[in-house]
This record gives C-alpha cells, structure tokens and sequence, in this order.
C-alpha cells in the first residue's frame, strides 16, 4: 500500500538527516500514521474478502450476507461504498488499484472501465472453468464489456439499458403511435407541439456520453472504430455523418426548447423530476425510474408509458444505451480463489433475480426476465430484455476516460452543438488529447 | 528553549562564536533534537513532494500505462503552454480572485471597523457570529449554495424572482457569468470573516492618540480614515490581501461541487485535478501543478517585493 512505500522512504531519509533520536522519533510518528491509515481498510483473517460496491438501497450488501452464510465459512465478505458516480467511483479503484492494494477482492465495475483496467494489468483474468458459467445465458453486451483482447475479466452482475418513457396523455394529444418505433425528431416536434417535455441527460458528465453514444450508434456509426490500439493509432468515427446525425438531434432538441429549464445541468434524477412534473411529456431513462415514480409519484403512474428508445434516423433500428455493473476481481488480491468463487454465487441468475427485485437494476441474464417477481415487479421486463439484446456498449477502449471527456468537453452545453462543426472540432481535439498534445 | 546565556542568537552570534560554552553547545544540539523531526517531517511531507513533483512533469507517463513511461524533458510544459485551455483557466482563476479579494477587501474592512467599535461587551459574541462562515468545511457551504441556488430544490429564485432576469426557472449553472456569479458569491461569504479578522488585528495597532490629535485638528471622519488609520495599517491590510490572493488562487471546491468545470468555469487547480486524478496522466498533471505552484510563487513575490510588505511588522512584531 501507498502509506507503507512512503514509510520506507521516509525512514531512510531521516537516517541521513540527523541523530538517531530524531529518527526514532519520526519513525514513531509515522508508524502511528500508517497504523491509523491500514486500521481501517480491509477485514482480517484469511478468509476475509472485501467488496467494493457502488451506492445502492443495501441490496449488495444484502447478497454479501447471503452469499456468506451459503459459503459456510469459506469466506466472508464485507462491504465497502465507493461514491456515488461512476467517474468518481473508477477515481477511486484506480489508486488502490495502481497502488496494488491487496484489499481489493471484489469489486462493482461500470462497464465501460473493464477495458482499461484490464490493459493496465489491475484486473485478474476469469479462470477458464467459470467462463462458462459467468457468460452462460447472459445478454451479449454485458459479455462485450467485460472482454477485452478476447478475454474475459469480470462477471456480468446487473445489466442495464433506457427505455424512452412517456406520458400517454402527451403522447395521446401530439397524435403519436407509440406501437410503432419512433424518432427523435418525432418526440421533439410532439413535446413542442404540446409544450411539454422531453428528459435527457445533458449535464457535462459520464450520463452525456451514455447519450451521445446512443445517438451515434443509432445512426450506424460508433465514436471509436478501432478500439483495441494504442493511443497515438485509434481512429475515430466522431465526426461524419453519424456524427451529424447525433450533433442534428442534440441541438434541434436544445433549440427547440423541450429540454426544460435546466437542460445543460440535467441528470438521471432532474430528468425524471420534470417528467414526473406538470410540464413532462417524454424522457430517456433508466428503468429504475418506474420503482421510483410508484414510490414517490403514485398519481402519475397511470399515465407512465414505455416503449423502445428513440430512433437517430427513421430508416435505422435504434441502439439503447448499455450500462449495469460487472463483477471483478482486483489482480492483487490476496484471495482470488475464494473472491471468484463469492462473484459466482452473487453473479447466479437467483441473485440477480433477487438484486433485480430488491434494488430495481435489470439483471444480466435473460432466465430473471421470466421470472414471476421480477414480471410483477417489471411489467416492461420483455422491453428491456429486447433493448438489452440490441444495446450498444459506449467504446470498449483501454482510453474510454479520455474519449468520454473529450465528448462531454466537445458537445457541452447542448445549445452550443453546431452539426456542422461540433463532431469535427471534436474528433481534432481528441486526437490531439490522445497524441498528448492538448490538455484535456 | 531557555534564552539565560544565549539572549539574542540571532544579532550576537559574531562575536559569541568565538567563546562558545559547552552549556550553549549542549543547548544548540538540544535545539537541534527538539526542533530536527519536525524539520525532517516537513522535508518529508512538503519538499519531497514537490522535489517529485518536478521530476515526474518531465515524463510522459499515465497510471494505467505504466510500461510506457517516457522521459519527454519539457515537452509537457510546451503543451500546456500553448494550450489555449490553460490560458482559458489562468484568466477565469484570476477573474475569480480579483472580484472575490477586491469585494472581500471591502466588506471585511467594514466588518472590521464594526467590531473595532463595539461595545466590549458584545465585541466577542460579535466576532463570534462572524466568523462563522469560516468555521464551515468549504465543500459543505458550497453544496449549500448550490441547493440554494439550484431551480428544483433552491429558494433563491423563489424568494427574488421579483428581480429583473430572475425567475422560477433561472438555471444558475447554466451559463459562465451567472455561475460564476454563484461561485463568487460563496467564496465571498466564506472568507470575508478571515480578512476582517486580520484588519481588526491591524485596526488595533493604529495608535488612539494619533486619531485623537487629528480630531483635535478638525480632521472629519474621512480625512482621518484616509490620513491615518489605512496609512498606519497598511502592512496589515497588504497581509490580508496576500493571504487572500493566494487562497483565491487555489480555488477548488466550489467550483468542483458546483460546476466540476463546466460552462467554461475551470480554473488552475481544477485543471490540475482532472489531469491527475481523473486521467491519471501524471506526467501532464505534475507540470500542471509545477505551473500552478510557480504562479503562486511570483505572486508572493510581486507583494513582498513589490508592496515591501513586512510580514514581521504585519503580526506586531517590528
């Protein structure tokens, strides 16, 4: 760990410095540091594994318990909270990671940072004898994302994808069919119509990319076209006609005036506030919005309808994001056996059917979706398995942090996005980035 | 230490060297093994780092790539030099300290000569009630200030929605100057109290008797403010503004919790945050931060140099 490497250097230069007195003391000193600073980290004993989990309504923690108890003593798993976003929670990892702290075991990962923990070494390869078991009767995206160079690096956990929600009465007036795909332009034209809105997640964050990366995959195109290189030899596919597509959609829905008052500052959650408020029509989501307006906006849920996410271009099937958490297992740990044998009993289609009904978060195998419970508790569960089949995984590349903010960078705010302009500027400014000739 | 045979180090080292006693010898070490592990853990936890920190801006090197780790000498440097996103964040940094030092300077030199005034009997409740801003973890207020000003939870646009420009809908985040605005704001209110603390330090250096003789001369309110109390607490006020500037410069919090950069609000450390935290390029982040570090350099430099500022006459010592 950090603190131990720094102790070891400090003694050293203490020796140097002055009498021995001085170095007992300093020594005293920041031995009670790194006392301090290891206390309270990891669990002891041998068998004790830890799990680093994203914020959740204490289903993880609750399947910790579980899968404990199954293990008859095998091993015991406790919990750690990382922060709330994924970008603060990869912030995280990484410097435990990069510091080779054997702590952690187990750990939730976004999708979107298997790749480039895989490459620089942190993550342990799945064992060949669970690959099967971890991939079998799994939705193919949560397989894509947690495979990098053929292989696979984590077990998909919970898998999830947005719906386009909307407001049947909107939709209803605004003369939409909702039973038969739509578009972008179809939503935006049907909300300014009838003055309301349409929900997006337009912040200058990780949830922007989710749906520019959406945009782009349902107009054909993808932001990295080869995401396995090298940094200074990846080609990207940001600006064309794909990215005209998605740059045209961005800002005709910002000029249009449907994004609400806040569009440029919107997330999942200030989304789902306006669409829950008098002014909502349509919104882009995930499906952990239909727990949440039962439990928080009971009088607005018959009005609620869902449906597939909206088309980029009429002619071409849309491409709903990808997103969920998959299971790893950090390459220092000191209990890789047992941690895969704990992410093999969380990962089994029972707990993902009891993590999907206790916390609201799709699983990632198609069986949970027949499930009785999750059906009551999902009615949309055949949506979302059908988007889940289809969705597009945001770029699979060892540098995805920096594609990611480049495009945040690059299309923020929605009202400044230019299709003539905006996806070219980008892709030159990423390159750049890239090369290491541009700050980011 | 005890000061019987060595009263004056500093002054009468000369001529004592020659006739060192053993007692003051045995005293010197003494000073030494008292004063040395504090040295040596400030040479650890502040020279080291940044003696590192120089070191690692010559390479390019990303943490999930350690393999590729490559001397580059100054090539980092170059490019944030001229890189217009570093320009961008050097001007928004400073706009940030000039309007939040000049407004702080004003409102503290106020609240000063408020609690100068008081009663003695309520001057410690007073001074208490004021420096409470102060005492609040800067990510805790600004959290505060942006619910506050947020347009789904805040009560600002409520309250002063009858203000041209303002509505229930104004998103403050949504633009440069209204975010800045905010970001001001809460700067301001959090650390008016330190400033005031320091002018009242130097308020009460101004001698009474100098007041009472201009008085006696017919000096008004005005002349003997400008004549005699700012003139004679000028060290005072040129700490204050130092302190200040230098903290301004560093900036951080409140635009990390309120924007995280965006509509064009990156300053300095934020840049240097997202470099090395974020991207874990810490090669670019090192000489970020090197660049940072020298600004804050020749800003010290500029006052203590340029304004003579004496920090020792500052704090009633000269």
């Amino acid at each position: 760990m950090g603190v131990r490497r720094l102790r070891g250097r400090l003694d050293g230069s203490a020796g140097r410095a002055g009498p021995p007195t001085v170095v007992l003391v300093a020594t005293a000193l920041l031995a009670g540091l790194g006392l301090a600073a290891c206390g309270s980290g990891s669990g002891s004993g041998s068998n004790a594994l830890t799990w680093y989990i994203n914020p959740d309504n204490g289903s993880q923690a609750k399947l910790a318990a579980e899968c404990t108890a199954q293990s008859n003593g095998a091993y015991k798993i406790t919990t750690s909270i990382l922060p709330n976003d994924a970008s603060t929670q990869r912030e995280q990892l990484l410097r435990r990671l990069a510091a080779d702290d054997s702590s952690t075991d187990l750990m939730s990962l976004d999708p979107v940072f298997v790749a480039e923990f895989a490459q620089a070494g942190f993550l342990q390869q799945v064992p060949e004898d669970l690959k099967a078991d971890f991939t079998a009767d799994t939705v193919q995206p949560a397989i894509d994302a947690s495979t990098w160079k053929d292989k696979l690096y984590a077990a998909p956990f919970w898998a999830n994808t947005q719906l386009l929600w909307y407001r049947k009465s909107v939709a209803e007036k605004a003369g939409l069919d909702m039973s038969k795909p739509v578009t972008w332009a179809q939503i935006i034209a049907a909300a300014k119509a009838e003055s309301k809105t349409v929900g997006v997640q337009a912040n200058r964050y990780e949830g922007y990319t989710v749906w520019i990366n959406a945009l782009y995959a349902g107009a054909g195109g993808s932001m990295v076209e080869n995401p396995t290189a090298k940094a200074e030899q990846i080609k990207l596919g940001i600006a064309g006609p794909a990215g005209t597509a998605a740059a045209t959609v961005i800002s005709g829905l910002a000029k249009s005036g449907v994004g609400g008052p806040s569009l440029s500052t919107e997330d999942e959650e200030a989304a789902r506030a306006l669409f829950q408020g008098d002014t909502g029509g349509f919104m882009v989501n995930w499906p952990y919005v239909w727990s949440a307006a039962n439990e928080q906006a009971k009088d607005v849920v018959p009005d609620i309808g869902w449906t597939r996410y909206p088309r980029t271009e009429a002619d071409k099937t849309s491409r709903p994001p990808f997103g969920g958490i998959e299971l790893a297992v950090g390459a220092a740990s000191k209990h890789k056996d047992l941690a895969f044998e704990a992410a093999k009993c969380i990962t089994s289609t029972k707990s993902q059917i009891e993590y999907m009904v206790n916390s609201g978060n799709p699983a990632a195998r198609n069986a949970a979706y027949d499930d009785a419970a999750v059906r009551k508790a999902f009615p949309m569960a055949d949506q979302i398995r059908a988007s889940l089949a289809t969705a597009a995984p945001r770029p699979i590349t060892a540098y995805y942090g920096d594609v990611s903010l480049a495009v945040q960078d690059g299309f923020h705010p929605p009202s400044k996005v230019d299709p003539r302009t905006t996806p070219e500027d980008t892709q030159k400014y990423l390159l750049e980035v890239l090369k290491g000739d541009a700050l980011l | 230490m005890s000061t019987v045979t060595e009263p004056a180090p500093t002054q009468a080292a000369e001529p004592r060297r020659a006739r060192t006693t053993d007692r003051a010898r045995q005293e010197r070490s003494l000073g030494w093994k008292l004063a040395g592990p504090a040295f040596v853990v400030m040479l650890a936890v502040t020279a080291y780092p940044i003696a590192n920190a120089l070191w690692l801006s010559l390479f390019d090197y990303r943490l999930t790539d350690p393999t590729n780790r490559r001397f580059v000498f100054l090539k980092n440097y170059v490019v944030i030099l001229g890189d217009p996103i570093w320009w961008r964040a050097v001007g928004v940094t400073l706009l940030i300290t000039v309007i939040t030092v000049v407004v702080e300077l004003v409102i503290g030199f106020g609240l000063a000569l408020v609690m100068n005034k008081a009663l003695s009997l309520i001057r410690p409740v007073l001074r208490t009630v004021i420096l409470i801003p102060y005492a609040i973890i800067t990510v805790v207020s600004a959290f505060a200030w942006q619910f506050a000003f947020s347009n789904t939870s805040g009560f600002v646009n409520d309250w002063f929605s009858f203000l041209p420009g303002i509505s229930e809908t104004t998103d403050w985040f949504g633009g440069f100057w209204s975010s800045l605005a905010v970001i001001c704001a809460s700067e301001i209110w959090k650390t008016t109290p330190f400033i005031s603390l320091l002018l009242l330090a130097g308020l009460a250096q101004v001698p009474e008797e100098m007041q009472e003789a201009a008085q006696v001369d017919g000096a008004t309110w005005w002349q003997r403010m400008y004549k005699v109390t700012i003139p004679n607490m000028k060290a005072a006020i040129m700490v204050a503004v130092l302190f200040r500037t230098l903290d301004a410069f560093r900036v951080f919090d409140n635009v990390f919790i309120m924007t995280a950069g965006a509509q064009g609000t990156e300053t300095v450390s934020l840049l240097a945050y997202r470099q090395t935290i974020t991207r874990v390029e810490i090669g670019m982040g090192s000489a970020v931060s090197v660049l940072l570090f020298l600004c804050v350099v020749l800003i010290s430099f500029v006052f203590v140099k340029g304004f003579r500022i004496n920090l020792a006459q500052a704090r009633g010592e000269g």
